[in-house]
C-alpha cells in the first residue's frame, strides 16, 4: 500500500511539473509580445520596458521557467501588475466562493441520487425506475449554463421567489443565494450518480454474499443499506474525484450567470482584460486541485479495493 | 447511418444488408434511441437547408422592432438589434455541428496516431505519452479553454483547437489500451512470423479493431462538444458577432432576460434538443455495439 501511495504521489508531482511547463511554453509560443497585448497599442516603449521588467520577460526563457518553478514552491504565483497585488492573494480570495458552491451542489446531488439509485436497482423496471431512467439521461445531457439561465428566468425573473444575482450577505442570505446556482450545477449530477449507483448496486445485489444474507431472512432494505451500499458506492467515490474538473467547469458558467464571486468569474474577467498572470494563476490552482482530488480518490479506492493497486 | 462492418470487423462474413437488418432490428426497439435519431436528422436537415428556411436576413439589423414578441412575420420575435430571431436560430444550427465535426475529427485522428504509437512503441515512449495524456486530462477543460482563448483571441478556430486538444487524451488512451491488448495476441504473432512489417500489422490488423469502439466513443462526445461550443459562445469567447449561434443568442436572451423570455427560448431550446438528441442516439449505439465501452476508461 505504501508503495502504491508513493508511486501515485510521484505521478501526481510529475503531472503538475509537466502541466506547469506546458502552460509556460504555451504563453511563450503565442506570437507577439504579451506586454503589448496587455497594455494595448498606445503603450510607450518605456511602459513596455517597465512591464517586461516587472513580469521578468526581459530574462532568458530558462531563467524565467526556473524562477517560475521556484516561486511556485513558495506558493508564489506571480504578480498582477494591474492591481499591484500577488496573483496568489487574488486567486485564494475568490477560491472559497467557488469551493462552497461546488461542495453544496455535489452534496445535495449525492443526498438525492444515492437513495434514488438504490431504489431504482431494488425495484428494477418499476415506474420510478423507468421515469428516473429517462429523466436522468435528460438532466445529464442539458448543459449547466442552459439550466442556470432557465432557472433564473423562472424562479428569479418571473416568479421572483429567489434572488437572481450575487452571493448574499451573512449565512442565511448566502444560502438563499446558493439555491439556484447549486440547483443548476447539481441536477445533472443527480442523474449521473443515481445511474452509477443503480448500475453498481445491481451488480452487487447479484453477488453470493448478498444472496446469502437474504436467505438468512434479513430484510431487503437492511441488506441494501448495510451490506450492498458500501460496495456499490465505490464507483461514485472514483467519479467524485474526477468530477471536480467538471464541477469547476460548470462553476465558471454559473458564476457568470448569477454574477457570483469566485474563480470562474475571476478568469472570465481576466480573459476579457487579457490579464495573463491571473489567467495562469487560476489554471494552475485549479489544475493542482484536480490532480490532488484524483490522487486522493485513487488512494481511497486502493484502500477500499486492493485489486486497483496493481494497475499503476 | 454507419454500417455494422465499420464497427464490428467480425461481422464481415455477413452481407452488409443483413448486418444492417440485425442492427436496425435492435435499434428500432430502443425508443429513446429512435427519438435521438429523429432529432439528430432533423437538426442536420435544418443545418443543411438553413438558407431555404430562413425568413429574413439573419444578420441584418432593424428588420423589425427591437425585442418584439413572436408574430407571423417574426416567428420567434426579434432581438435587441431588431434582427429576426427565428432566422438566427435556424442558421445557428450550423456552427455547433461544424465545430463538433472539425474538432472531434481532428481529435480522433491525432488520438488514433498517438494511441497506436503508445500501444505499439517502446515502453519509455508509452510512459512518456501516458504522462502527457494524463497531464492534459488534469487541466480543467473550460478553464484551460479560457486560458487558450486568452492567448489566441476569441474565435471559432480557437474553440475547435481547444476541444480537439482536451478530448484527444481519452481517445488516445482507449486506442493504446486496445492496441496493447492486441499486440500480444496469437494472430498478430502468427502474422509477424510470416514476415509482416509493423506498418502492415498496424494498418490491416490493429486499426480496424480499434476504430470501431473509438468511433462510438467519439459519437458519444458530440453532445459535450455542442455544450462546450455553446457555452464558450455564451461567454462571448466563441463565434464573433454578428454570426448567429445558439450560445450567442442565449447570451442575448440572458442580457435582456427581464424584458423578453423569447431570446432565452430561441437560444436554449435548440441547445437542449441537440444535446439530448445526440445523447440518446449515442447511448443507443453504445448499448447495441459495445455495452462495456465506458467502463474501460
Amino acid at each position: 500500500m505504501w508503495l502504491y501511495f508513493a508511486k501515485r504521489t510521484i505521478l501526481a508531482v510529475a503531472i503538475i511539473a509537466v502541466a506547469v511547463t506546458l502552460l509556460f511554453l504555451m504563453i511563450m509560443a503565442v506570437p507577439g509580445d504579451p506586454a503589448v497585448v496587455m497594455l494595448g497599442p498606445r503603450a510607450t516603449p518605456e511602459m513596455k520596458a517597465l512591464l517586461h521588467q516587472q513580469m521578468g520577460l526581459d530574462k532568458p526563457l530558462v531563467v524565467q521557467i526556473v524562477t517560475f518553478f521556484g516561486g511556485l514552491l513558495h506558493g508564489n504565483l506571480g504578480f498582477d501588475v494591474f492591481s499591484q497585488r500577488p496573483v496568489a492573494d487574488i486567486v485564494f480570495e475568490q477560491l472559497p466562493f467557488t469551493l462552497e458552491l461546488i461542495l453544496i451542489s455535489i452534496l445535495w446531488a449525492v443526498v438525492i441520487a444515492v437513495p434514488l439509485g438504490c431504489y431504482s436497482a431494488v425495484r428494477r423496471n418499476s415506474l420510478v425506475d423507468q421515469v428516473a431512467g429517462v429523466v436522468t439521461v435528460a438532466t445529464i445531457a442539458i448543459p449547466s449554463f442552459v439550466m442556470a439561465v432557465y432557472a433564473l428566468l423562472i424562479f428569479a425573473v418571473t416568479l421572483r421567489w429567489l434572488p437572481a444575482i450575487g452571493a448574499g450577505n451573512g449565512l442565511w442570505d448566502g444560502l438563499i443565494h446558493l439555491i439556484l446556482p447549486a440547483f443548476a450545477i447539481g441536477i445533472g449530477w443527480v442523474g449521473y450518480i443515481s445511474r452509477l449507483v443503480r448500475a453498481s448496486m445491481l451488480e452487487v445485489l447479484g453477488e453470493n454474499h448478498i444472496r446469502m444474507a437474504s436467505s438468512f431472512g434479513i430484510s431487503e432494505w437492511r441488506i441494501v443499506a448495510r451490506y450492498a451500499l458500501p460496495l456499490a458506492i465505490l464507483p461514485t467515490v472514483t467519479i467524485l474525484g474526477v468530477g471536480i474538473a467538471w464541477l469547476l467547469s460548470s462553476a465558471v458558467f454559473i458564476e457568470v450567470v448569477f454574477a457570483r464571486p469566485g474563480i470562474g468569474a475571476l478568469i472570465v474577467n481576466a480573459v476579457n482584460t487579457r490579464n495573463y498572470p491571473i489567467v495562469m494563476g487560476v489554471v494552475l490552482v485549479t489544475t493542482f486541485l484536480i490532480v490532488a482530488a484524483t490522487t486522493l480518490s485513487d488512494v481511497v479506492n486502493a484502500l477500499l479495493d486492493p485489486r486497483t493497486r496493481e494497475k499503476l | 447511418m454507419m454500417s455494422v462492418e465499420a464497427i464490428r470487423p467480425e461481422a464481415n462474413d455477413a452481407t452488409a444488408v443483413g448486418a444492417f437488418r440485425t442492427f436496425w432490428g435492435q435499434f428500432r426497439k430502443n425508443r429513446l434511441g429512435m427519438l435521438g435519431a429523429v432529432l439528430v436528422v432533423l437538426i442536420a436537415a435544418i443545418a443543411i437547408f438553413a438558407p431555404l428556411i430562413v425568413t429574413h436576413d439573419p444578420i441584418r439589423i432593424m428588420v423589425g422592432p427591437r425585442l418584439a414578441a413572436p408574430s407571423l412575420d417574426f416567428l420567434l420575435g426579434t432581438d435587441q438589434l431588431g434582427r429576426d430571431t427565428f432566422s438566427r436560430t435556424i442558421l445557428g444550427s450550423r456552427i455547433p455541428l461544424f465545430v463538433a465535426f472539425a474538432s472531434l475529427g481532428s481529435s480522433l485522428a491525432v488520438g488514433l496516431v498517438l494511441g497506436l504509437i503508445a500501444g505499439f512503441g517502446p515502453r519509455w515512449l508509452d510512459n512518456l505519452l501516458l504522462l502527457f495524456f494524463d497531464t492534459i486530462r488534469s487541466f480543467p477543460s473550460i478553464i484551460f479553454a479560457l486560458a487558450l482563448i486568452a492567448l489566441l483571441g476569441p474565435s471559432l478556430a480557437s474553440v475547435i483547437l481547444v476541444i480537439a486538444i482536451t478530448s484527444m487524451p481519452i481517445y488516445a488512451r482507449v486506442v493504446r489500451t486496445q492496441t496493447e491488448g492486441l499486440r500480444n495476441s496469437e494472430y498478430i504473432a502468427a502474422e509477424r512470423s510470416m514476415g509482416a512489417g509493423t506498418t502492415r500489422i498496424l494498418a490491416v490488423h490493429i486499426l480496424p479493431n480499434v476504430l470501431g469502439p473509438l468511433v462510438i466513443l467519439v459519437s458519444m462526445d458530440v453532445p459535450a462538444v455542442i455544450a462546450v461550443e455553446a457555452g464558450l459562445s455564451f461567454l462571448g469567447m466563441g463565434v464573433r458577432p454578428p454570426t448567429p449561434d445558439w450560445g450567442a443568442i442565449l447570451n442575448d436572451g440572458y442580457s435582456y432576460i427581464d424584458q423578453t423570455p423569447w431570446l432565452v427560448f430561441a437560444g436554449g431550446v435548440p441547445i437542449v434538443l441537440a444535446t439530448l438528441g445526440f445523447t440518446f442516439l449515442g447511448e443507443a449505439l453504445r448499448e447495441i455495439f459495445d455495452p462495456k465501452l465506458r467502463k474501460d476508461l
